[in-house]
């Protein structure tokens, strides 16, 4: 046990619900933490990037910080995964799209129903959005996709098992869908 | 009976004169991925999936008829690889986010997807924008989906007799359109019983007060791909046949 494989992973414009799907892969992460050493990660809230093998994304390109994190990302990992819809299409957050981000904020924070005290948050702390969201290949290049809203636990199981014994990695039908 | 035969991968296929290589190989249990055919409607060959080399030349297996002793590839990597190409471009077109569409899981355009093993849409998105028509008392329509296939056109024109839809405009602009006044369903004749309600292989024709019906894990494509379950149409047709 000389040398663990080390994962890095972050969400951009995402849910988190591939950080929980990766969770639900239930007690074989005790299997797991003897293969592979977790650096940053939301898991152990571990906030600087070292050098990794396997730099996990979830989530979009939304806003000025999800680029800078995605590069990061990029330049640390050996083998950069995009996991579930957002960071592979832009998913959910991508609805916005459709429309000028300009109305999305109006829309938001001035026009909407309930809104209280309406003005636009203009904190420079607050990373600047986007005109549009992005799915992560199209800022950095992508050596693997999972696809789901999100992949299953099985999924990901899968996925890492057959990435640490070097196998090309094939999915049985059932853990394969976009939604 | 005919003797004609042809030959499928390996597979010898009969067929009856004037059938296609589409029809010939469904009544046999051949699968041939495709989107715009069904076999209720005159073949169009728009989708292009149904590629197949006859011969060793390309041709839409929906429109080209049978040939005796032909040679038929179908399942080969060069095809495979072109028909996910195809569809990565027809997902990048459109706004095809299954997450928050209620046909995902029954949708054919996912379930080939699957099909032909396609992660990712690879190419860069359009995002278009597209309005929703939900003028109808119980049907929306959601053309952020619409791929074009024209199956509802034809279904409303030979089995409704209403000619309620048609492809409007040319290249990037072809879009589907409503025959009414004021351009909106509502307008329409349309009933959510109609042929043409009933036909289309992606997310487009949204039945009202529905949504989220079949739990995931039971939904049509959740279990078996497309090739043993059979069209969204005409779920089981293949095997049906034998």
């Amino acid at each position: 046990m000389s040398h663990k494989i080390r994962v890095a992973t972050t969400s951009l414009a995402g849910c988190f619900g591939c950080h929980m799907s990766l969770l639900d892969i239930d007690e074989r992460l005790l299997e797991l933490i003897t293969l592979v050493e977790f650096e940053r990660s939301p898991i152990n809230d571990i906030k600087q990037l070292e050098p990794v093998d396997v730099g996990i994304i979830e989530g979009g390109v939304a806003n000025t910080d999800n680029v800078e994190v995605l590069r990061e990302f990029r330049r640390q990992s050996k083998i950069l995964v995009a996991i579930g819809a957002c960071a592979i299409n832009g998913g959910i957050p991508a609805m916005r799209n459709h429309f000028e981000l300009k109305e999305c904020l109006e829309e938001s924070y001035l026009d909407g129903i309930g809104v209280v005290n309406p003005m636009i948050p203009n904190d420079p702390e607050i990373p600047l959005l986007l005109n549009k969201v992005h799915p992560i290949h199209e800022v950095v290049k992508v050596d693997y996709v999972l696809p789901g809203c999100p992949p299953s636990g099985d999924t990901i199981w899968t996925f890492l098992t057959e990435l640490l014994e070097g196998r090309p990695i094939h999915f049985p039908y059932s853990e394969i869908h976009y939604d | 009976m005919s003797n004609s035969r042809f030959v499928i991968d390996g597979k010898d296929i009969p067929f009856r004169p004037g059938q296609t290589i589409m029809d010939a190989a469904m009544a046999a249990g051949v699968y041939i991925p495709h989107l715009c055919h069904n076999p209720d409607y005159a073949s169009t060959g728009n989708c292009r999936l149904c590629l197949v080399k006859l011969n060793g030349r390309y041709v839409s297996a929906c429109t080209q008829p049978a040939i005796a002793d032909s040679q038929v590839d179908n399942q080969i990597d060069e095809i495979n690889q072109q028909r996910k190409t195809l569809l990565q471009m027809l997902f990048v077109e459109g706004n095809h986010q299954c997450p928050g569409c209620e046909k995902s899981g029954r949708c054919q355009l996912q379930a080939v997807a699957y099909y032909v093993g396609m992660l990712s849409p690879y190419f860069t998105h359009f995002y278009p924008r597209r309005e929703l028509d939900a003028s109808h008392p119980e049907m929306v329509l959601d053309f952020n989906r619409c791929i074009l296939c024209g199956l509802c056109v034809r279904a409303s024109h030979s089995a409704d007799k209403k000619n309620i839809f048609a492809i409007s405009g040319r290249g990037m602009d072809s879009r589907l359109v409503i025959n009414s006044t004021s351009g909106k369903l509502g307008d329409s004749n349309f009933s959510a019983h109609d042929a043409a309600a009933s036909v289309c292989p992606v997310g487009v024709f949204l039945p009202k007060h529905k949504g989220y019906e079949v739990p995931i894990g039971q939904r049509l494509y959740d279990r078996e791909p497309i090739a043993q379950v059979g069209d969204v149409a005409h779920p089981n047709h293949q095997r049906d046949k034998k």
